[in-house]
């Protein structure tokens, strides 16, 4: 299988190790993961709130690009996959606008359709390659690693990268659950992180992500796997002193959920970027090994629907007493 | 700031505003008619779902159901002037919860794009700063650069807030998560001739909205 992959200007930056460990677990899958020649940016939420025209068109071009590659287009970013996204749905839906942004686009000889779909690399790592057939290629399991599952909002909303609900997803957990890993019960998934408001109104961002991380320290969470550049950002930077210095409370790293994917895939700590994150992950990951236990589904309400006990997935023979 | 002072600016009628005032409205309700599903504003019942899914409403002065009050009540002026729309981190929560389907969000980024159409915060603002900034480095690369966009906001809003983002800087230097140098793309010049035209396209839309002065905003323009 082979992808167009829009890693977004944070990945070139920040999200340095976002960069790595996508490229790692595709690598890792032997599929596909071919850059868009020559791609902008996508003009992200700043750019949407100055100039309609101009940001569509600017997000189009990347649109363009991809359908002259002829290949699904998958971004990490789940801001550069909102924006992408809402262009292609807005263009189909509004004539007029598409027809000034189709203007625009023949300044520089470019077409654009707007057929093709924006994918987010959770979605294709979920439906194209499938939980089963991912735990089955994992060489190392995650199991003992608590983790709280975090999606942000752009991948849920307004529209979904995934057919879940948009309040309580869980294809994340799934994913992980899959690989060995226990995720723990973690309610504010879908909460904001503050976005740019790390820019522009901290004291917001620090609060919001303060409850996050709050959250997952109470459920004994070892990290918390994102989907977004600017979600784990913010979620490093933000407590307190940068990198937990000075806090009273233990930190909690904040790892990109492919970080974990490639690990258990078999990609070294360096391959996935571990070295990149703030906040170092204490875990030791086990030696490479064949997983014995199978993938079941999570609850939405966590196991049993107690929230607060999060029991490692039940292995086979347990399944057999019953 | 050009708001209508005196008397003047009194409405003639309810839902019929002055000069100043109407052409501002008019180019809300043009902003709001291209949104898809943005006629769906009028069935709000005020039921405040919005409001408790907002995750920033706590640090808003109106909060998103009174902003849908105050359009309605057509103190468009009211809504620019306060820091709501400014605050608001477009999460999506308040558009994907609301019962009447109305897209709050989508409608905050319209009051934006008119807000900075007014001018309408003081200088140096940081959430215009940061716009324009960002705008200005897609101009320059087609990319984003992190390190400069941040470095140009912070020394535009203020030396002092640069000086104190200096330790988490390195910090993030030492990560290797600070890209120095930045990257053009190749067809720069195509992106940059798409962009003045996207913006000649965007221009006469605001000329054509002040022209129908009779017509009607605030309730009697939304039924």
């Amino acid at each position: 299988m082979e992808y167009s992959y829009y890693p977004g200007c944070s990945l070139h930056a920040t999200g340095v190790a976002y960069d790595k460990s996508m490229q790692a677990t595709f690598k890792a899958l032997d599929a596909g993961l071919i850059e868009l020649d020559d791609w902008n940016c996508c003009g992200a939420t700043a750019y949407m709130s100055v100039k309609e025209t101009v940001a569509f068109t600017v997000s189009a071009r990347n649109l363009a690009l991809a359908e002259r590659a002829g290949r699904d287009i998958v971004t990490p970013c789940s801001a550069c996959w909102c924006v992408l996204n809402k262009t292609r749905m807005y263009m189909r839906k509004l004539p007029e606008l598409r027809q000034h942004v189709e203007e625009s686009l023949r300044e520089a000889g470019m077409t654009c359709k707007f057929d093709l779909p924006v994918r987010h690399p959770l979605e294709v790592l979920v439906n194209d390659f499938g939980i089963d057939q991912l735990a089955s290629r994992s060489v190392r399991s995650l199991n003992g690693l608590r983790v709280a599952c975090y999606y942000g909002c752009q991948i849920v909303r307004p529209e979904r990268a995934l057919e879940e609900d948009q309040e309580v997803p869980m294809a994340l957990e799934n994913l992980l659950a899959g690989l060995g890993a226990t995720p723990v019960p973690f309610s504010p998934k879908v909460r904001c992180c503050g976005g740019m408001l790390v820019a522009t109104f901290e004291s917001v961002a620090r609060e919001l992500t303060g409850r996050l991380v709050e959250w997952a320290r109470v459920e004994g969470a070892d990290c918390i796997a994102t989907t977004c550049p600017l979600c784990q950002a913010n979620l490093e930077v933000l407590q307190e002193g940068g990198n937990g210095e000075g806090t009273a409370k233990p930190p909690v790293p904040a790892v990109y959920f492919t970080q974990l994917v490639g690990m258990a895939l078999g990609c070294s700590e360096r391959e996935v970027g571990l070295h990149h994150n703030m906040i170092p992950l204490k875990f030791e990951f086990p030696q490479m090994e064949k997983p014995t236990t199978q993938h079941s589904p999570v609850s939405p309400l966590g196991k049993g629907g107690n929230r607060g006990v999060a029991e490692p997935a039940p292995t086979t023979e347990a399944a057999s007493n019953v | 700031m050009p708001w209508p002072t005196g008397l003047e600016s009194l409405p003639p009628e309810p839902g019929i505003f002055g000069k100043t005032e109407r052409e501002m409205q008019e180019a809300f309700l043009a902003e709001i008619d291209r949104i898809p599903g943005g006629e769906r504003l009028r069935r709000c019942i005020q039921c405040g779902t919005c409001t408790g899914s907002c995750p920033v409403s706590y640090a808003m002065d109106l909060t998103p159901r009174e902003v849908v009050a105050y359009f309605r009540a057509g103190a468009i002026d009211m809504i620019l002037r306060s820091r709501t729309i400014w605050v608001c981190a477009s999460c999506y929560q308040c558009t994907t919860r609301c019962p009447a389907g109305i897209k709050i969000t989508d409608l905050l980024y319209a009051l934006k794009r008119v807000g900075f159409d007014q001018r309408a915060f003081p200088e140096k603002f940081p959430v215009y700063v940061m716009s324009e900034t960002f705008v200005g480095q897609i101009k320059k690369y087609g990319r984003n650069h992190e390190a400069e966009l941040l470095r140009k906001y912070f020394l535009k809003t203020g030396v002092m807030r640069m000086i104190k983002q200096v330790p988490l800087a390195l910090r993030l230097f030492r990560k290797g998560r600070i890209k120095l140098t930045a990257s053009k793309i190749r067809g720069i010049e195509g992106l940059r001739k798409m962009i003045a035209r996207a913006e000649q396209l965007d221009e006469p839309r605001l000329v054509e909205e002040v022209q129908p002065l009779t017509r009607a905003v605030g309730y009697q323009a939304i039924g």
